[in-house]
């Protein structure tokens, strides 16, 4: 079973069988953007450091940067975003996955927020 | 009975003015942002791009009642504003309405207005974020004529090819004008002083009506076929696909009409006869070229460049993005900056520094996408 965790930076960061990590934002992140018209994703291989600003994505409002959640080396990322950005606003937790990672430090993953972390941040909001 | 209390402090920072319309807003799912000091709808739940498409193929209502809208009465009301614009105000017939620039006495941009003539008056109206410093200055210039700002009176635009098929079954009078043309006009219940234009790049009709009335015929325009409310949002990007300039950000008071590219607003008559601020300048960058000009840009791929953007040629700097998006329309980047008047010809192959990485873009004529005003 995959396990998901939350970055305060409103994204969202999956733990795959293969032990790599999925990242994409949140749908909180899509619908406070609004309509996506642009993203600019990390290059496989592309070594990361925790807080990293390694991918962007850009509103009709605005341009945010996407941080790498920890450290580690980009594996893969999703074209398909790319092509069609208004994927994100549709499927922001799933299909419009950012980048794959490979953690240099695996453990590193449990440091970030559960889902019940994420929801009282959001509440704050 | 006690007099109404303002419990408004417009000095306060966070004191946001509203307009006649924010519960209707509010009611609608509007999306709220601070805005030239007044609480504004930046989208309703549709979003940006589904009310930029909607105005471009329907009709959206927007609300543009932060804008500021002033009277000068009178036959020397013209007078009035031809010493402070480089405007044909004599020459403006009545039922007409007009662009013009207020300049300073360097040429310089102080704020860009449309100017309608009703019987005996002139009606302005401004943007929101230079209303006062207008006022004040056109107070200062009107050598015994009557002024009347209008703080009283909310402002909407009907923007889109729906518009005048809307405006037909509520106001025959105003359906029946030409592009640009002005007249008062009922429409349901409230009288309107009623313009064919707009800020859009679409047909469309600008709509004053006192404050009063404001919701009411909002509700009504809102509940004709086709029309759907719309925010700031597409406002913007409506507007930058028109090519046309926002104050503050593609034009400020150290920015000439010619450096802006908005010679045609400089009156025929005008450019001869001079006797408006900053003439001299002018007229000289009217023969000569000026040094810089707005242009239209349009960058390869798909990341938009941003205002603050910086433009080069070759290796060498050349100006800076002053507006940019997303274009709906084109599903492309667009933007507007100023360069140097040699690279500044339609073609011209220049760079957009994007986060560090240089973006080829070409020099296009504007607008980016065809306009359809009436007639």
């Amino acid at each position: 079973m995959s396990e998901t965790r939350y970055t305060k930076d409103h994204e969202w960061v999956r733990l795959e069988a293969d032990g790599t990590l999925t990242v994409g934002i949140t749908d909180h992140a899509q619908e406070a953007l609004g309509d996506i018209v642009f993203v600019e994703l990390p290059e496989p291989g592309r070594e990361v450091v925790e807080g990293e600003a390694c991918a962007v994505v850009e509103s009709v409002k605005a341009a945010s940067d996407v941080y790498a959640p920890i450290a580690g080396r980009v594996t893969e990322h999703n074209e398909i975003i790319v092509d069609e950005p208004a994927i994100v606003n549709r499927a922001a937790n799933d299909e419009a996955w950012f980048f794959r990672l490979e953690p240099t430090d695996p453990a590193a993953f449990e440091t970030l927020m559960d889902e019940a972390a994420y929801d009282a941040l959001l509440e704050t909001l | 009975m006690s007099e109404p209390v303002l419990n408004i402090e417009p000095d306060a920072p966070d004191a946001l003015r509203i307009t006649p319309l924010d519960a209707l807003h509010r009611e609608l799912g509007a999306k709220m942002v601070p805005f030239a000091g007044y609480d504004m709808p930046v989208q309703y739940p549709a979003g940006v791009l589904a009310e930029h498409v909607h105005t471009r193929t329907a009709a959206s209502l927007f609300d543009v009642s932060h804008m500021g809208q002033f009277t000068l009465y009178g036959p020397d009301a013209a007078k009035v504003l031809e010493a402070l614009t480089p405007g044909d105000f004599r020459g403006l017939a009545e039922g007409r309405q007009r662009y013009t620039l207020l300049l300073n006495e360097a040429g310089g941009i102080i704020d860009d207005l449309m100017v309608a003539a009703y019987p005996g008056r002139l009606v302005i109206v401004a943007n929101a974020s230079r209303k006062e410093i207008d006022a004040h200055h056109i107070a200062q210039h009107l050598h015994g004529v009557a002024m009347d700002q209008h703080p009283d009176r909310a402002l909407l635009a009907l923007q889109g090819p729906a518009a005048a098929g809307v405006m037909a079954g509520l106001c025959p009078a105003a359906s029946a004008l030409p592009f640009m043309g002005v007249t008062e006009g009922v429409i349901g219940t409230a009288p309107c002083w009623i313009s064919r234009s707009g800020y859009s790049g679409e047909d469309g009709f600008e709509i004053s009506v006192a404050a009063g009335h404001a919701e009411l015929l909002a509700r009504l325009l809102l509940s004709q076929p086709g029309v759907a409310p719309a925010g700031l949002g597409a406002r913007d990007s409506l507007r930058l696909e028109a090519g046309l300039c926002l104050y503050g950000s593609d034009i400020d008071a150290i920015t000439t009409p010619v450096e802006a590219n908005l010679a045609w607003a400089v009156g025929k008559r005008r450019r001869a006869e001079g006797g408006f601020p900053g003439a001299a300048v002018i007229q000289d960058q009217l023969a000569h070229g000026p040094s810089r000009l707005r242009v239209g840009l349009r960058p390869d791929g798909r990341a938009p460049a941003r205002a603050g953007t910086s433009i080069v040629a070759g290796h060498t700097e050349a100006g800076t993005v002053t507006s940019g998006g997303f274009s709906p329309t084109l599903g492309a980047p667009i933007a507007m900056g100023y360069v140097r008047r040699d690279i500044a010809a339609p073609g011209t192959q220049l760079g957009l520094v994007i986060r560090g990485t240089t973006v080829p873009a070409t020099v296009v004529t504007m607008p980016f996408v065809p306009t359809h005003y009436a007639k």
